[in-house]
């Protein structure tokens, strides 16, 4: 009889903020389309290292299991990813996991990525209707501004754009490039560009566009596929364009 | 008087309709939900959300809408409020526009519509195929915006455990743990909404996301507040099996031309794309000409069940058919379906633009939910309401694809109205209850942790889970018989004995899954019995609801709402008539004329 196949994952545990880290192995029999959330809930039913120790299961977060809540991401294989869409068969083993370095460590895998959700009030990234009430049909809108505009909205706050980004880390507050092309998408709505001034202004002080250093880590790691490098470079035009009307206008 | 306050537990779709409309009512929120809002279940949803539009010249009207809501729901829904959200239904889009949704857009610059199942109509706007996922940024973007205002409090990575009500069977706040520090505390409020979702976790793997559990829905039933058609679970006919979840393929693959298919041959080998049309079996198409693909859901559930089980015709043996859309144009998929197509991909790893995708029926939507007056939202509990997956309210024995959404910000927003009402009349608010009440209630939860924490036992919380889904899925969702309905009952008894013998195998204090997990598990066994028992006892087939021992509906003995109640820490099942007095109840066939 064939031996069964093995899955060995190496987890990056912690206990809490301020708890030492450490690494434990386990092993994991190996079923077909198998991803790394399937071996996170198999080690939860049986949490024991691959030599033999009892430990605990392994906090993280998750909740669609297809790639589209934005809970799930961490380092696998020191790359930022889902883990809900990481096959296992497509990984080297042994299959690293680690939480995201640039966000606050909860326990394990799980990170606090509040901050995002702060970037997003701080940058006004909503449509300042007047109120639920009826008031008809919102205003017309071109396909083209549609098919420029879907791709923006589908961004998942996961934070793998900011956890590859040499600019985000502890010496500055960068909001990242999610927070830029969420700017992008608002502005270019027809009533979101009522308000564009004021979402533009709020990206030039400290954290803001001017942070960016084009390393483009942040376009080859989003999931979503979001144009994140073209959204910074037209945001960036919009801002200059601002900042030289205002200086000119003195 | 103080200033009147309103708690919300939940933000996906209805969650945060309610939280908006309270907040612009002048009442402030507290806003409670397990994951960020932003991360809730409704982004999942995938192919649209109706509204009798008319904007394609086919005469849709929103009476049509109506009917067929009612006739797609087999004539189980109290009929005026539906009636009121298919009238409400195009303003919901108007609005939702207005908050700046993707929608696609015609040539025109105006919203396109699709068609869904259970219709004639292209009666559904869609934003690619990720519409639940747009539709919750929008609200989520507005309840941001309030809460930048200072209107609304959100407390995420808080899960809710327990009302707080008062010797005068009002509720007057709630009790929940904060997940980091699984600390337990109490919040007065003057009312809450409940707008926790589906309930997919019983049932082991489902189409739904990990935190819908019902868990929130069986702790109110044990406080009092009744359960209605619980019995009524929908399982979506095109899922990707998985062994961590069943990945949904939308029913806009089918609206959009995809076509379900065996081969005439149990033995063909060759590639599907090499079976020639003479030899392909599209018994879809072949017993319902008129609707095709596009039947609702329990008759296409029923008939993939049929193919593969009686007809013996399943792909290679195996449970699983065709759902080919390699026929339709490239530029039409990729503008129209491209996420759904995209989740094929990536989780099997093969094209679904090149290869049929092969899929099976998955267990997907409750119908059943708290129960709620013909009115306003509320449960029976004073100061208690529900809105979205979670309430029983709108889709009778079946619901129709796309209902769900304009459900969700309907009952949402009326809900979130009316407990703003009640709120502002209470003659004697939260404020001015005793201590008393939320200090018993928190002891009485942080009981149940210590409990939990200290007991030394041989079981597995997970262990007890996968076998509450497999029983579930095996015996209370297709094909339903009374034999197995009553095992299955036993077998739940079993595991509740099993589970005062759980052992956690984490006991610290800080961020711990396996303490809340074992929590909602307890609520979610309670929470089986009653869909369960409500099947055995309902002998006759509605909607969902078959039973091979009673295929027909039976409007004599069963044209009732199933109202579960906790008596003395028991299920007890009570019975009310149906408000059908707008649409009188006929035949539901689809392989015929309506
Ligand atoms: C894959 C899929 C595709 C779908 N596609 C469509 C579609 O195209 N059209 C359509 O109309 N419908 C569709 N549906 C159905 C629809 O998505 C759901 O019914 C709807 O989104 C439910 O929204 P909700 O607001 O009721 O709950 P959810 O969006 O599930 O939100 C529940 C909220 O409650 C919170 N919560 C739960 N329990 C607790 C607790 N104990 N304490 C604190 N917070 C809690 C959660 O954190 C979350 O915020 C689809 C469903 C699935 C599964
Ligand atoms: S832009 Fe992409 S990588 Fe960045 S948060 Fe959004 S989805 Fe994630
Ligand atoms: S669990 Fe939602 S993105 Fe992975």
């Amino acid at each position: 009889m064939a031996e069964t196949k093995q899955v060995i994952i190496r987890v990056k545990r912690q206990a809490g903020p301020k708890e030492p880290a450490r690494w434990e192995d386990f092993s994991l029999k190996w079923r077909p389309s198998m991803n790394a959330i399937i071996c996170l809930r198999d080690i939860a039913e049986n949490p024991v290292t691959r030599d033999g120790k009892k430990t605990t299961p392994i906090t993280y977060d998750s909740n669609c299991l297809e790639e589209i809540c934005g809970s799930c991401a961490m380092l696998i294989n020191g790359k930022a990813r889902m883990a809900c869409s990481a096959l296992v068969d497509h990984l080297e083993q042994p299959i690293r996991l680690e939480p995201m370095s640039k966000f606050p460590l909860v326990r394990d895998l799980a990170v606090d990525r509040q901050f995002m959700f702060e970037s997003l009030k701080r940058v006004k990234a909503w449509i300042p209707i007047d109120g639920t009430y009826d008031l008809g049909e919102g205003p017309r809108v071109s396909p083209e501004v549609q098919e420029k505009g879907y791709p923006l909205s589908n961004c998942i706050t996961c934070g793998n754009c900011l956890e590859v980004c040499p600019q985000v880390n502890e010496h500055n507050q960068f909001v990242g490039a999610a927070i830029i092309s969420q700017v992008r998408l608002f502005n270019m709505h027809p009533t979101g560009a009522m308000n564009k001034r004021e979402r533009l202004e709020a990206l030039m002080g400290p954290g803001g566009i001017q942070e960016c250093a084009n390393a483009q880590n942040c376009v080859h790691a989003c999931p979503k596929g979001i144009p994140l490098t073209e959204s910074i470079a037209e945001v960036n035009r919009d801002a200059w364009k601002q900042a030289l009307l205002g200086w000119l206008l003195g | 008087m103080t200033q009147p306050k309103i708690i919300v537990v939940g933000g996906g779709l209805a969650g945060l309709m309610a939280t908006i409309r309270a907040a612009e009512a002048g009442v402030p929120v507290d806003l409670f939900s397990i994951v960020p809002v932003k991360r809730s279940h409704s982004v999942c949803a995938q192919g649209g959300i109706n509204a009798a539009k008319n904007q394609k010249g086919e005469g849709d009207t929103t009476d049509k809408h109506f009917d067929d809501t009612i006739y797609g729901g087999d004539f189980l829904a109290n009929q005026p409020l539906v009636k009121r959200m298919c009238e409400a239904a195009p303003g919901i889009i108007d609005l939702l526009d207005r908050m700046g949704v993707m929608f696609n857009r015609t040539s025109e610059g105006l919203l396109d519509y699709r068609r869904f199942g259970g219709t004639l109509y292209h009666r559904t706007a869609f934003a690619g195929a990720t519409t639940g996922q747009q539709l919750l940024y929008a609200l989520d973007e507005q309840v941001r915006r309030h809460e930048a205002e200072g209107k609304v409090r959100k407390f995420e990575g808080w899960t809710f455990l327990s009302t707080v009500i008062d010797e005068g069977r009002i509720c007057r706040g709630i009790c929940a743990m904060d997940l980091r520090t699984m600390e337990v505390k109490t919040f007065a409020a003057d009312a809450a909404i409940f707008a926790t979702g589906g309930i997919g976790a019983i049932f082991g793997r489902s189409t739904n996301s990990v935190v819908c559990t019902g868990s929130a829905q069986s702790a109110l039933f044990q406080q009092g507040v009744d359960y209605a058609n619980g019995e009524f679970i929908q399982v979506h006919p095109t899922a990707i099996p998985g062994e961590d979840k069943l990945r949904l393929m939308s029913e806009s693959a089918r609206g959009e031309g995809g076509r379900v298919w065996v081969p005439r041959n149990p033995a063909e080998k060759r590639r599907p794309k090499d079976v020639p049309e003479a030899e392909r079996f599209y018994f879809l198409e072949e017993w319902y000409p008129k609707y095709g693909n596009l039947v609702p859901r329990d008759i296409a559930t029923r008939a993939i069940h049929r193919i593969v089980y009686q007809e013996k015709l399943g792909l290679d043996g195996q449970a699983a058919v065709y759902l080919d859309v390699t026929q339709i144009p490239r530029e039409t998929l990729k503008r129209k379906l491209e996420g759904i197509l995209e989740i094929y991909e990536k989780f099997l790893g093969v094209d679904p633009r090149e290869e049929p995708m092969k899929v099976f029926p998955g267990m997907h939507y409750t119908m059943g939910g708290i129960w709620v007056n013909g009115e306003d939202q509320a449960s029976n509990v004073p100061g208690i309401y529900a809105a979205g997956e979670c309430e029983y309210q709108y889709h009778g024995a079946n619901r129709l694809g796309a209902n769900s959404l304009v459900s969700c910000i309907f009952g949402g927003g009326l809900a979130g109205a009316a407990a703003s009402k009640y709120a502002k009349n209470l003659e004697r608010g939260a404020a001015s209850t005793s201590s008393a009440a939320f200090d018993a209630e928190k002891k009485r939860q942080e009981k149940k942790n210590q409990k939990l924490l200290s007991q030394d036992g041989s079981e597995n919380p997970i262990t007890i889970w996968r076998e509450l889904g497999d029983v579930m899925t095996e015996h209370v969702t297709v094909t339903r018989i009374n034999k197995n309905l009553e095992a299955a009952d036993a077998k739940l008894r079993t595991l509740q004995e099993r589970y005062k013998k759980i052992n956690l195998s984490d006991r610290t204090k800080w961020s711990n899954q396996t303490l809340n997990f074992a929590r909602e598990l307890e609520n979610m066994l309670i929470l089986a019995r009653v869909i369960t028992l409500g099947a055995v006892a309902r002998n006759e087939s509605r909607g969902a609801h078959y039973k091979p021992d009673f295929p027909d509906r039976d409007d004599a003995n069963w044209l009732k709402t199933t109202r579960a109640k906790w008596v003395n820490c028991d299920i007890q099942l009570t019975y009310e008539p149906v408000d059908v007095t707008l649409i009188k109840p006929r035949a539901r066939r689809y392989d015929a004329v309506k």
